[in-house]
């Protein structure tokens, strides 16, 4: 899963740097970028790049554990036992996903529980595709073809990201993936090759409504992301969001065609000049709407977040309790 | 790693070591949060090796490590960048006994 490139950064300081010093750290550090070296935890870093940073990977480590919700909506109502193991396999990955992304965030100074507590008071946001509800059970296939394929296409650059923990994250979470994707396009084949007319129905439903939503995963057109250009500057970024999501409609129509199915836009056609498939224009007051927490689950999305950190408190405190009198017991056995 | 101090009710962090087969080293693979030793093992078995990634875990309690300081990186290891003479290649031997 992944969160998108919604490039609503901080600011670049506009300020002239205050002292020599940090004006010759800035350069160095600026050289080091330039050269393609990666930047790790301690080093020393300009304020904007630490928050652009926190900001992203904690959005994205958000992504993956809001993702567990939609999905694990279906673990109990799962077709068979294989398609219920495969499904509670992917669920526990994204929760991994979660863990390994808030750990490189913490990294940048910033707690987990502090991260945590931006996502429930509504302050820190997570993809937009989460807050689309899973109808029917090929809603699963089709959010592990397009959803994580957009996912993958996404992160894939960001292996390469400039601060090393991140990129370290990535490779771990990017190896992982590609079963995500691969097992949601299987059960889809599964119900279009081997399923009833309905089953098939049911498929192109799904493909209908979750298109969109998976394009707007790539975040706003190129011209309206001002950040962008900053981002690449840092090696933060290192595809714009328009290329990825070209890559991306690119790489799916000759999926969709060899599953039969077709995707919703009339616009949609092959360049030959360009090399590339044409598409209609992307509802972009949609994302914006679901983006401000109007969405057709955003409420319930947090809700179901919220209590499942309220429930836990008791779990919490009892582990340090039980932890803090073991401490206690071998202090007093020594 | 961290330089986070965690606030008062947060579990602390831990480092996880991960031994992918026998006979190869313990390599870092990540973090994580538990509230005991034990905690962290099972945690780490949870998280790190889903696909059978290890035969063995360490875990070590992140506030416990000591490490080099990055400011000092180059006055640390530069030292060591003319001593070629500490490397096999740099002795050119008849070719009749260089494997050796």
């Amino acid at each position: 899963m992944y969160t998108q490139a919604m490039d609503l950064g901080p600011k670049d300081e506009g300020k002239a740097l205050k002292t020599a010093e940090e004006h010759q750290l800035q350069e160095r550090f600026d050289a080091r970028i330039d050269a393609g070296d990666f930047i790790e935890a301690k080093d020393w870093m300009p304020q904007n790049y630490r928050k652009t940073l926190v900001r992203q990977i904690s959005q994205h480590a958000h992504s993956e554990i809001v993702g567990m919700l939609p999905e694990g909506n279906w673990i109990g109502r799962a077709p068979t036992l294989k398609r219920k193991a495969i499904l509670l396999a992917k669920v526990q990955d994204e929760g991994g996903h979660g863990l390994y992304l808030y750990a490189a965030g913490e990294t940048l100074g910033t707690s987990r529980d502090q991260m945590l507590d931006a996502l429930h008071t509504g302050r820190a946001k997570y993809s937009s595709i989460f807050n689309y509800p899973t109808l029917t059970w090929a809603d699963v296939g089709v959010i592990g073809w397009l959803v994580d394929g957009a996912a993958i296409m996404n992160q894939v650059p960001i292996c390469r990201c400039s601060y090393a923990p991140y990129a370290r994250a990535m490779v771990r979470i990017c190896r992982e993936e590609s079963f995500h994707q691969r097992q949601g396009y299987e059960a889809l084949l599964t119900m279009m090759k081997q399923g009833t007319d309905a089953q098939r129905v049911m498929v192109q439903d799904a493909v209908n409504r979750w298109w969109w939503p998976s394009l707007m995963m790539f975040g706003p057109p190129d011209a309206e992301s001002p950040n962008t250009a900053q981002s690449m500057r840092w090696g933060i970024k290192r595809v714009s969001n328009d290329d990825l999501r070209q890559k991306f409609v690119d790489a799916t129509v000759p999926q969709a065609e060899l599953l039969g199915v077709s995707l919703p836009d009339p616009d949609l056609k092959w360049n030959a000049s360009r090399e590339h498939y044409d598409f209609g224009a992307i509802d972009w007051s949609e994302f914006w709407r679901v983006v401000n927490g109007h969405g057709p689950c955003n409420r319930e999305r947090l809700a179901t977040r919220v209590k499942a950190w309220e429930d836990g408190a008791w779990v919490r405190e009892a582990a340090l309790a039980h932890e803090a009198k073991r401490q206690a017991k071998m202090k007093e056995a020594a | 790693m961290s330089n986070t101090t965690a606030p008062k009710n947060e579990w602390p962090l831990w480092e996880v070591f991960v031994r992918n087969k026998a006979g190869l080293d313990h390599k870092h693979c990540g973090s994580l949060h538990a509230a005991d030793p034990q905690m962290a093992i099972q945690l780490a078995r949870d998280v790190y090796t889903r696909r059978q990634e290890g035969t063995s875990v360490w875990v070590v309690r992140s506030d416990q490590i000591v490490a080099s300081d990055p400011g000092d990186k180059d006055m640390y290891f530069d030292p060591m960048e003319d001593k070629v003479y500490r490397h096999p290649t740099f002795y050119a031997l008849p070719q009749e006994v260089d494997h050796m």
